[in-house]
């Protein structure tokens, strides 16, 4: 991961509410042509002319595989996404992932683009209360699905449990992985709640007895922290899920009683 | 990512008929086809969208024969989860969550988990000219390379690559069978020939004929849901590729063996089956010394390469680890 790749840089943001960032998008492409842009469009360029010399000098004769050469771009399509909430309408090529989606068009730069190859966990959003890499899947395969990300986990402009409880376990130092890591956590405990087991469950026939340290950490293991704040994040997850199991317990049937 | 069309299949028949356009290429959870297209590993023009076909690609349901039925669209996480999975085939259970993450498993299908390619590193980079599965005849920088993670049976001089899918694994203990359709039909393929060796022709990773797309996997009546177990030993302890795995999967008559099998992963081409050591725990009390014996045949025929000895001793460990664990802590972990 370079620098560049992970730091938001303040050109690349397009600041734009829902409602301007689908109409933007409805009249086609990126909102902007930003530096990253501009850097990727000419190191392409450079590797153009170099990249013949490398072949002749590395790869012996070889069939070519059997499959029509790939077109430079294909024709955007419709793509209607429900975010939070709310409907946008995109019009996206077919290669454009989810998360690209809703930091390129839809404008929402919440999600998080780390490795770009579902290996850090960055990218997690939520959809239809699940959690997924957004990089690694097309946004165009999510039509009529109700995706989640970090913008959507507030309700009427108060912070969820797990949000009020990342500040105050103090769960993040630069704050990158933060989105990835509190819509992962908000599913790990629906997750838990509905029986799931994991590899470090003593018995995958029995509901795991309770979210252990070794519970939370095996199942917030797709989510990398560079800054190493995973002891924080673990109380800020063990916190929410103890008082939640603390609140159902009152509000059962001998809590009413 | 190069620009690529894209069309959701509505039904089996329409994406097996999609299926066939010169340069499609079907994708369910796309966790492992669409990583391989940002590095430009796989060049499909077209994507064919399975996702949306539903019927029993998306079930699991009981067989006729005590069996269960898993569809290929079913995701990993839903498959290790689900009520009869857990009770009857909890060694499938433990390997599907032994593998990559949270986020991953609610992506990945069964189907497309059977389809994963290796995570080669020679493979991955294309920045490596030789790479016999990616560019047939091309070499294979990996024979020459850091080979740490690779094969230790059944690998050829083209290429020493081995399989990362933990399921497999799992599912090649329990005997599965990959239920295909195609433009000539349906068939049924054995676990143990569905992955292939690379011999002369690295390049296939199945035995899957062109245009034929995995509809289920067939799990026989559960014999072994009360000892069994499923063994991975990784370099961080989750969100990592195997080095070794092992799922032991054992009958037990008192402390005598009935029946045991036992299959290895991280090790082949394949999901590796160990027969020797099958036989050898088969008929006899489960000793110490006859749990050692055959993990010890088990590896006898291995083939390290340079730098990846270490899997012998390894492998070794884990096949009595695993199977201490399966005759003792019905679905348990180490």
């Amino acid at each position: 991961m370079s620098q560049d790749h992970v730091r938001d840089e303040p050109d690349d943001v397009v600041v734009t509410s829902p409602a301007t960032a689908s109409t933007a998008a409805a009249t086609a492409t990126p909102p902007n042509t930003s530096r990253r842009r501009f850097l990727q469009s000419a190191a392409a360029a450079a590797t153009v002319g170099a990249a013949p010399q490398l072949r002749a000098q590395t790869q012996p004769a070889a069939p070519q595989p059997v499959s029509p050469p790939a077109p430079a771009a294909a024709p955007a399509r419709p793509v209607t996404l429900q975010i939070n909430g709310r409907e946008y309408a995109l019009q996206l090529e077919p290669r454009v992932t989810l998360l690209d989606a809703l930091r390129e068009y839809a404008g929402l730069m919440g999600t998080k683009k780390g490795c770009d190859r579902g290996q850090c966990g960055a990218c997690t959003v939520l959809a239809d209360g699940r959690r997924i890499n957004s990089c690694l899947t097309l946004a165009v395969m999510h039509e009529g699905e109700a995706i989640t990300t970090v913008e959507g986990l507030a309700q009427n402009g108060a912070l969820s449990p797990l949000q009020r409880a990342f500040i105050e376990h103090d769960a993040f130092q630069c704050g990158y992985c933060t989105p990835g890591q509190l819509c992962s956590a908000t599913a790990l405990l629906g997750e838990f709640a509905a029986g799931t087991v994991s590899t470090v469950s003593a018995d995958v026939r029995r509901h795991p007895p309770q979210l252990s340290d070794d519970e939370i950490r095996e199942r917030m293991s797709g989510n990398l922290c560079r800054c190493g704040a995973y002891a924080n994040i673990v109380a800020a997850v063990r916190a929410v899920h103890g008082s939640a199991s603390a609140n159902a317990s009152h509000a059962g049937p001998a809590g009413n009683a | 990512m190069d620009a690529i069309s894209y069309e959701r299949a509505a039904d089996l028949t329409g994406a097996v008929r999609s299926g066939q356009q010169p340069g499609a290429s079907f994708i369910g959870g796309g966790t492992n086809l669409l990583d391989l297209m940002k590095g430009g590993v796989s060049r499909p023009v077209k994507l064919i969208d399975i996702t949306h076909v539903g019927g029993e690609l998306d079930a699991i349901a009981t067989l006729p024969d005590g069996g269960l039925r898993v569809g290929a669209l079913v995701r990993n996480s839903d498959a290790a989860n689900h009520a009869l999975v857990r009770e009857r085939y909890p060694l499938l259970s433990q390997a599907l969550l032994a593998g990559a993450s949270a986020q991953l498993r609610n992506m990945a299908t069964v189907g497309g988990n059977l389809m994963q390619r290796t995570r080669c590193s020679y493979f991955y980079d294309t920045a490596f000219a030789q790479c016999n599965k990616r560019q047939p005849g091309s070499g294979c920088a990996a024979r020459e390379g850091f080979s740490r993670t690779h094969a230790i049976f059944g690998a050829s001089p083209q290429c020493i690559a081995v399989n990362p899918s933990d399921m497999s694994v799992g599912l090649a203990a329990l005997d599965a069978v990959v239920r295909v359709t195609g433009p000539n039909g349906e068939r049924s393929i054995p676990i143990g020939e569905f992955h292939r060796l690379p011999g002369e022709r690295p390049d296939l990773d199945t035995t899957l004929q062109f245009g034929e797309l995995i509809t289920a996997v067939d799990l026989p009546p559960p014999l072994y849901s009360d000892h069994a177990h499923y063994v991975k030993v990784r370099d961080r302890a989750s969100y990592a590729f195997a080095l070794v795995s092992v799922a032991a999967a054992l009958q037990m008559d008192g402390h005598t063996v009935k029946s045991a099998r036992i299959a290895l992963g991280g090790v082949a081409h394949k999901p590796w089956r160990a027969q020797a050591a099958e036989q050898m725990l088969a008929g006899h009390p489960l000793t110490d010394t006859n749990v050692k014996n055959a993990a010890a045949a088990a590896l006898r025929d291995a083939q390290p390469q340079r730098d990846n000895r270490f899997k012998i001793e390894l492998a070794q460990r884990a096949i009595v680890r695993a199977v201490n664990q399966a005759a003792g802590m019905p679905g348990g972990v180490a």
